[in-house]
């Protein structure tokens, strides 16, 4: 959609927003409604946003889909490496009490770093769905 | 040590998302392969704990059970925690030949991650102790196995593997309600709790569609007839590998989750003295058992009869766990781990056929005793097995069960085992009939399959030999586990 220059306009200004709250959602998971699941899918909705009125190519040449592959699997990892940081500190698998000095940060510390892989591979994962998604599309036509 | 528990879902679990992260197909598989080998180790390991330390219980974050997840191991998990080890081990360094045949180059980086996720599901589901962290690994390994399917080079490998997923969604689906059910009738999701707290509410309505939509749900992921329809064409149409690697232990998992749920969780009491289960159980795993085999007589292509034999296979497993004894247990436990070894040996038989030949239609297959004679020796073998030949595990896993009809005077049940013994013979018997008596239809001499597909293929079949004429270790710890499972042992 090139020609339409309301949508384009209304979308600069929502990306930035809608990408503004799922880091909010992110970062505040720990507190109220919300965490790395919920964050991720906002995030997304944000690219998606970008994908839908810029078109595919545009959103592809910030994040291919090789990098979004690569990092859906960082993400994994993230949350993989606390549990296993928690094994090496002395703790059972994703015991947070061991990861600082307190149990209390130990916990802060284990659940935003383990939200933030989720966070990571949800909103990847749903970009590259999208990609692979508008891809068939095209092939098929 | 007491990490070991933990370790053996994790390590496969945390390859999988490497294997994305490495470029090309060595480098995963070899990662894949490691990780593999890792746990066959730590299976041995925890085997020999339970044997020194009982019941091992592992609580997960440091929360404890029953308000946190548990991992939870006896003899019948540590079993089929060896099983799915042992299959894994041969089963990988084989995918790497036959892999890069059958899958394009840039999916096997996506190609080794999926078949870890596989693996880590099905160790999960053995591992834990609690009731939704079951369904949680189900999906993982579910979910993997629908994408491994459809990764075959025949187009009707896509229909098949949709068709799995809805009936594997649907069979999901039936276990989260019953587990869900549970939950509400007792406010508890650990396995052990649920076992203490559900004798107070036992023979409520509630209870008794939880009991339904469980065993229901479960039936269908572990292919009893008549909820098998999904298996055939997913294993005709699917790579070598991944037949190999889903035949072998995916439906065994399962039948693990049944003898769990219908044994520890809700007891052998209440699901076979107040329930019909037995009686139900037992007719559907006879009639899977003959007209599964009598469908396989006449199939054309040879990995769809192995399918079907598969399913003729199931049958004899909830046909010893339907009788509530521990002779019973035993051989179902027993047919679980000897299965497994079978099938596996057979499949990839047929993968080394396939690595040749391009096919495994039945008339593929003539002339082939004669120009790839180890593969085909490997595939007799394997099927001698499945026949029940004393010496092989086959034979060993058949005999319990027979004692275990015997010992409750069901005559019947043992002209059906030998009916479907028969027909067993009968289907192996036209492909070796096939392989080694009718001459090649063409010119072109086939070479034997290469020795990295050789080699793990006759791993298996030689351990189908070992652990028929050295039982003591499985027929060992199948016999305590189903002592404990029905909570006469110690």
């Amino acid at each position: 959609m090139p020609n339409h220059v309301i949508l384009r306009v209304v979308a600069k200004v929502l990306i930035p927003v809608i990408t503004l709250f799922a880091l909010y959602v992110q970062f505040h998971g720990e507190y109220g409604p919300g965490g790395g699941f919920q964050a991720g899918t906002i995030m997304a909705a944000g690219l998606i946003l970008h994908v839908l009125i810029f078109g595919q190519r545009v959103t592809r040449k910030m994040i291919s889909l090789r990098v979004l592959r690569m990092l859906g699997a960082c993400g994994v990892l993230i949350y993989a490496s606390v549990g296993v940081t928690a094994m090496l500190n002395g703790g059972r698998f994703l015991d947070y009490n061991v990861l600082a000095a307190t149990p209390t940060g130990g916990q802060h510390l284990g659940i935003i770093v383990i939200e933030l892989g989720v966070g990571l591979t949800v909103a990847t994962t749903l970009l590259a769905l999208i990609y692979i998604f508008i891809e068939r599309i095209r092939s098929s036509d | 040590m007491e990490h070991l528990q933990i370790l053996i879902v994790l390590i496969p679990l945390l390859c999988a998302p490497i294997c994305v992260l490495l470029p090309g197909g060595r480098l995963p598989w070899a990662l894949a392969t490691l990780a593999a080998w890792t746990t066959l180790v730590l299976a041995l390991l925890l085997l020999g704990r339970i044997e020194s330390e009982g019941v091992l219980s592992y609580a997960l974050g440091n929360w404890a059970p029953p308000i946190g997840i548990e991992y939870r191991l006896d003899y019948a998990n540590g079993l089929v925690q060896l099983l799915l080890a042992t299959v894994a081990s041969v089963v990988l360094p084989y995918s790497y030949r036959s892999a890069r045949r059958e899958i394009d180059n840039d999916r096997q980086p996506g190609f080794y991650a999926a078949l870890m996720l596989l693996f880590a599901g099905l160790m999960g589901i053995t591992a834990t102790g609690d009731a939704f962290n079951v369904f949680v690994f189900l999906e993982i390994s579910s979910l993997s196995t629908y994408a491994l399917l459809a990764l075959g080079r025949d187009r009707r490998a896509l229909t098949s593997a949709f068709r799995y997923l809805i009936m594997g969604t649907v069979g999901a689906t039936f276990f989260l309600i019953g587990v869900g059910l549970l939950y509400a009738m007792t406010g508890t999701l650990n396995m052990a709790d649920l076992a203490e707290r559900l004798p107070a509410v036992a023979g409520t309505r509630t209870m008794d569609t939880a009991v339904a939509f469980l065993v229901v749900g479960i039936c269908l992921k572990l292919a009893l007839f008549p909820l098998h329809l999904w298996l055939p064409n997913a294993y005709t149409y699917a790579p070598s590998a991944v037949t190999a690697m889903v035949a072998a232990i995916s439906t065994k998992v399962m039948v693990y989750v049944l003898i769990r749920f219908l044994y520890t969780v809700l007891g052998a009491d209440y699901s076979f003295g107040q329930l019909p289960l037995a009686q139900v159980l037992m007719v559907l795993a006879v009639i899977g058992m003959l007209t599964a085999s009598a469908v396989a007589l006449n199939q054309p292509n040879a990995k769809r009869l192995l399918a079907y034999s598969s399913i003729a296979q199931v049958g004899y497993m909830v046909l010893g766990l339907s009788l509530a004894s521990t002779l019973g247990l035993t051989a179902s436990l027993l047919h679980m781990f000897n299965h497994g070894l079978i099938k596996g040996a057979l499949f990839l038989a047929l993968g080394c056929v396939f690595f040749r030949v391009g096919s495994t239609d039945v008339e593929r297959l003539r002339g082939l005793g004669r120009a790839m004679p180890w593969t085909m020796a490997a595939f007799v073998a394997g099927g001698l097995s499945l026949i029940g030949v004393p010496l092989t595990v086959g034979f060993v896993s058949k005999w319990y069960l027979v004692l275990a009809a015997l010992d409750q005077g069901w005559w019947a049940l043992v002209i059906a085992i030998l009916i479907s013994s028969l027909l067993s013979v009968a289907y192996i018997w036209r492909l070796v009939e096939i392989a080694y008596f009718q001459p090649s239809p063409s010119r072109d001499i086939t070479r034997e399959a290469p020795l990295a597909l050789l080699i793990p293929t006759w791993i298996l079949v030689l351990a189908n030999f070992w652990f028929g004429i050295d039982t003591r270790l499985t027929v060992g710890v199948a016999e305590q586990a189903a002592a404990a499972l029905l909570g006469v042992g110690p």
